[in-house]
């Protein structure tokens, strides 16, 4: 395993599963930690009961996935039982909410910093709902807005998730940098795509439209943690395809101190985590480096900087 | 073959309506599979659930569905002709173990995903079926394996549950020093798994039993499904004793649509809407 810090918690590895990938239960957010996931993120929380969309919600397309899960969430108030399991846990827990608005960002956000995870997940970046997160993350002001908001009613560390779609990333990042965010994770999913089945002669997805994930969007994931690396100081957890040890190293040479997993668990099953972890040592074994020295290490010289 | 991707569009060939509630749909069509595993089944427009393969050949496949939902109703008013979509096999599907000491409990339409697997099976397994009444028996004629049946109202068979007949069947086995069974398959209400499990504990008798959550993804990613630390998709849907030991939901409690854990007898209401 290779432990590391991050943001003053540390870390049994340097991978976090990404948000809304099992992370339903206490239960299976412990399997994944024990299977080599350094950081686990719960499944977005809302400010009220909600049932996402209809099936089809998500399809592997064989080259990445598309979802239109649509946010379900039990709402943040319907979770007691699963708060009592999760104060007695043993591994760090990242708490994603979402809202439609900044007060109902601030509502949950109030809620589950009590609740005592050690990170908060801001998701201002999900393209698979009418009225809820995307907008606020694909405009400076808004997600400055968001972001110091929700900063000013918890007491842990706050993480923003961005989106692909917005026109510069590398702005929007530094806009919560600068409305006190702790760290960056990007990429959400990218689009939305459609999927149509010609014979059905529909789009597949119940919402007709979905976010991209997997391999197939592993190069806009890396482009943006290229570009909010050059704009911001704080850390990147970047994610996006990111399916083998090798993947890793090329999100920690981007700029990346962390890197997420998510569809990956379709492709190679929850072992992905221990798998990716023994794949990103080899890599960095046989090269004779470490993680540390090959954050940022594609950026020009004068533009490296690290801090962890 | 397997539709691990896109939904693959296939027509219905045939349609047999058993009783007021259960019928099957036939596809012509070649499928790679194992008694337990479950397919996807999306209605274009309508909605996308898990079904379990009932029937299984080396050219043709058929799933049984109970009409008791929005969902189910619209399913069995298909006709020959119809395209649906279908997604999998997905699952684990059941360990067969091939003995004649082997018992398979099914209750209601738990009928439906045993029956691939009851015709794998050593002939001279123990076969336990319960349902309502007569008129739900499940696919009545289709073995030549002898049934014990059960049902609420004594309409057929012993009056009672499906648990009074395998705990006699296990209590004659031990009073004619007849080895005990090697493994106890069920699949029904999964009070009466519940049931069936804890009879088989108390007699140091393995089994396997088939969970059903509700699924979104079916392979193993969305989290929609977990049951404990076990995602009933992917690790399941057929669950053995050793795991469910270790599974505090088994019975107890589910996941609604948004993610919330209730009761499971609020669970149950609810899918049956």
């Amino acid at each position: 395993m290779n432990p590391v810090t991050f943001l003053g918690k540390l870390l049994k590895s340097p991978l976090v599963l990404a948000s809304g990938i099992l992370g339903n239960n206490a239960g299976i957010l412990e399997r994944v930690h024990k299977a080599g996931c350094g950081l686990v993120t719960m499944k977005s929380i809302g400010p009220a009961p909600r049932d996402g969309h209809k099936n089809p919600t998500v399809i592997d397309l064989g080259y990445g996935m598309i979802n239109a899960v649509g946010l379900p969430t039990p709402g943040y108030g319907h979770m007691d039982v699963e708060w009592q399991v999760l104060a007695d846990r043993t591994f760090p827990l990242n708490a994603s909410i979402y809202g439609g608005s900044v007060k109902e960002f601030i509502t949950v956000a109030q809620f589950v910093s009590d609740q005592g995870p050690d990170f908060i997940e801001i998701n201002i970046s999900c393209p698979n709902s009418d009225h809820h997160g995307m907008l606020f993350g694909v405009d400076e002001k808004a997600a400055f807005a968001v972001t110091s908001a929700v900063k000013r009613v918890i007491s842990v560390p706050l993480i923003a998730k961005l989106t692909p779609a917005a026109p510069d990333i590398g702005k929007i990042a530094k806009a919560c940098e600068d409305a006190g965010a702790d760290a960056i994770c990007a990429i959400n999913t990218a689009g939305p795509g459609m999927v149509i089945d010609i014979e059905a002669q529909m789009p597949v997805l119940a919402f007709k439209k979905g976010g991209l994930s997997g391999p197939m969007i592993k190069p806009i994931a890396v482009r943006c943690v290229y570009d909010i690396y050059n704009a911001v100081s704080i850390p990147i957890i970047g994610l996006g395809g990111v399916t083998t040890g090798e993947d890793a190293v090329e999100m920690f040479m981007a700029g990346a101190t962390l890197a997420g997993i998510g569809s990956a668990v379709r492709y190679r099953g929850i072992e992905v985590f221990n798998q990716v972890n023994r794949e990103l040592n080899d890599w960095l074994t046989a090269h004779h480096t470490t993680r540390d020295a090959v954050i940022g290490a594609a950026h020009e010289a004068r533009d490296r900087r690290h801090t962890p | 073959m397997i539709a691990e991707h896109m939904p693959l569009m296939i027509e219905v060939v045939e349609k047999t309506v058993h009783n007021s509630i259960y019928s099957t749909l036939f596809f012509d069509f070649t499928i790679d599979f194992r008694p337990g595993q479950f397919v996807m089944l999306w209605l274009p427009g309508v909605d996308e659930k898990p079904y379990s393969l009932s029937y299984h050949t080396p050219t043709r496949f058929g799933i049984t569905i109970e009409a008791k939902g929005t969902f189910s109703r619209r399913a069995v008013d298909l006709a020959p002709g119809d395209l649906v979509g279908i997604r999998g096999p997905f699952g684990n599907g059941f360990d067969i173990i091939f003995s004649p000491r082997t018992a398979v409990v099914a209750g209601g339409c738990g009928m439906a995903p045993l029956a691939p697997l009851v015709t794998k099976l050593h002939p001279e397994l123990c076969f336990i079926h319960g349902a309502r009444t007569k008129e739900f028996i499940l696919f009545p004629d289709r073995f030549d394996v002898a049934r014990h049946i059960a049902t609420d109202d004594g309409s057929l068979g012993h009056k009672g549950l499906v648990t009074d007949l395998l705990a006699a069947e296990i209590q004659r086995r031990m009073e004619q020093n007849q080895p005990k069974f090697d493994m106890v398959y069920a699949c029904g209400p999964e009070i009466m798994m519940h049931a069936v499990f804890t009879l088989c504990e108390s007699h140091l008798i393995p089994c396997q039993v088939s969970l059903e959550r509700y699924m979104r993804c079916g392979f193993g990613v969305c989290g929609a499904c977990v049951c404990g630390d076990r995602v009933v998709c992917k690790d399941g849907p057929v669950f053995d004793s050793e795991q469910l030991r270790n599974m505090d939901e088994f019975n107890r409690t589910a996941l609604l649509k948004s993610g919330r854990e209730v009761p499971l007898p609020e669970y149950v209401t609810w899918r049956c809407q």
